[in-house]
């Protein structure tokens, strides 16, 4: 469970965030959504830490994380896993070695075990065998299994999530999301997604929180969204012109 | 201006130099950057020292025109210009080229890949983990590399002085072992660790806080070998200074 408490963020004269606060349950994934600039990556970036928010708290299973200092956060980040909108792949690193380095840098397992991890988590993310590649070697989706898989790889309780499905055609996107819900249904994590990705909007958003200028804006599910009288959150959903035709539909 | 980036770099290295989290793995990084550090600049090292050398005996040769100075001085300040200026200085300022401009853009596009976030997320200090292998990478091997280029400088020196005819080969040995101090190798050795800081933190630290895309990322390696040769060449003056 993470909560968050009147978040603000400004970058010099420029207010990002305007004081959010929510709630993040575990075996749900929650979507953050809203058109650029609304400040969705800014939030997730301070519920890890990336940037310091100028006011409110993170509370992760009632561990304030804000008030920690680097080495108090060090336990609560091994938590973490986190699937950057570039896959953020070190590109010096094989497949099999993306994944192990958490491993590598965290536990005392027998090499042994950690290989069956790896193993383990590839198959997870449909990647078996494609260890001893690198990522320059990889597809947009794949490059997108494999950040999926490193996330997981030290079986995370809270999975962030920036724009999973950015670049990817549709098909792979679903797959994407799928493979997300599968994951926190299955190891009961509390997985936050940013995205405005409408696909996803209506294929996992069981929680979904839209921004709107730095504020939440709304809140609810998928089957709620279309029902909405909130203009902003409408013009959003309906920006494309597929949405519009199947909703009238 | 200078002061807010001063003070950000000794914030950076204050991070730099934390308790690692797990030393086998920094000790292999280091390893693997004494690899590239050194063995990398070895061939560019090799041919600029024999250069260096070669062109110092042939310029104090045309210099040295008076019947009165034995041509054994040639040798002497062949050595001495070698072990206290020439090679530990225009080694770092070629380092600084190659090896800054190498550290910078690797660690700008980590940076700006997100790969540094990654790191940060996984709850690795990563000025630590990035960063100090190559700083201790560079302590040990810039000194080594340094010593090389001081005896390829001198033998460089050698041929040229006897091939060209301006020095003999008796008389170049007897002016490189004539009143040899050897307090100037402590020297050159002092030069080569603070230089093999400058340029390794410098670039460490143009890299890490690049801001953007790939010009940002080509900017920051301009940056880093620009300022590590201003720094490299005051720190020279103020050793010099100190030491002398």
């Amino acid at each position: 469970m993470i909560d968050i408490k009147d978040i603000r963020k400004s970058f010099g004269e420029n207010e990002v965030l305007k004081g959010i606060s929510a709630s993040f349950k575990p075996g749900v994934s929650t979507l953050i959504i809203g058109g650029s600039g609304s400040g969705k990556t800014t939030l997730m970036k301070c519920m890890v830490g990336l940037h310091e928010p100028n006011a409110g708290n993170v509370v992760y299973d009632g561990r304030d994380f804000t008030s920690l200092s680097f080495e108090e956060r060090i336990d609560i980040r091994k938590e973490i896993g986190m699937l950057f909108q570039s896959s953020a792949l070190f590109d010096s690193m094989s497949v099999e070695k993306n994944i192990l380095f958490p491993l590598n840098m965290f536990t005392d397992m027998p090499r042994s075990e950690k290989k069956d991890r790896v193993n383990f988590v590839l198959e997870r993310v449909n990647l078996a065998g494609k260890n001893k590649l690198y990522p320059a070697e990889l597809s947009g989706g794949m490059k997108k299994r494999v950040g999926i898989a490193r996330a997981i790889a030290m079986n995370p309780k809270y999975l962030f999530c920036d724009e999973p499905n950015s670049g990817l055609d549709p098909k792979t996107s679903i797959l994407i999301d799928e493979l997300i819900q599968e994951i926190t249904i299955e190891n009961n994590i509390t997985t936050i997604v940013v995205t405005h990705d409408m696909n996803s909007v209506m294929g996992i958003g069981e929680h979904i929180i839209f921004l709107h200028q730095g504020q939440k804006w709304w809140e609810g599910s998928n089957k709620e969204i279309t029902a909405t009288d909130n203009k902003e959150l409408n013009e959003f959903v309906f920006a494309t012109k597929l949405m519009e035709t199947l909703l009238k539909k | 201006m200078l002061f807010y980036h001063f003070g950000k770099y000794i914030l950076l290295l204050k991070a730099v130099f934390r308790k690692p989290e797990k030393f086998s793995i920094y000790k292999a990084e280091i390893f693997r950057e004494m690899v590239d550090i050194g063995l990398g600049s070895l061939g560019i090292i090799s041919i600029i020292s024999v250069f260096i050398g070669a062109v110092t005996t042939v310029q104090t040769a045309f210099q040295l025109v008076s019947d009165l100075i034995p041509k054994s001085v040639i040798g002497g300040i062949t050595r001495d210009s070698t072990i206290l200026e020439l090679s530990p200085t225009i080694c770092s300022l070629v380092l600084a080229g190659k090896i800054g401009s190498s550290i910078a853009s690797q660690i700008g596009t980590m940076r700006v890949t997100e790969q540094i976030d990654a790191l940060e997320i996984m709850g690795i200090n990563a000025p630590g983990y990035l960063i100090l292998p190559k700083v201790a990478a560079g302590v040990m091997m810039i000194p080594m590399l340094v010593i090389i280029s001081i005896f390829l400088s001198i033998t460089g020196g050698y041929l040229a002085g006897t091939a060209s005819g301006a020095v003999t080969a008796a008389e170049f040995i007897q002016g490189l072992t004539t009143n040899f101090n050897p307090f100037t190798v402590t020297i050159a050795m002092v030069k080569a660790v603070v230089f093999a800081i400058i340029i390794t933190t410098v670039s460490a630290y143009q890299g890490f806080y690049t801001n953007g895309g790939a010009l940002e990322v080509g900017q920051s390696s301009t940056k880093a070998v620009v300022i590590s040769c201003i720094a490299i060449l005051a720190a020279d003056y103020i050793i010099a200074q100190l030491l002398l």
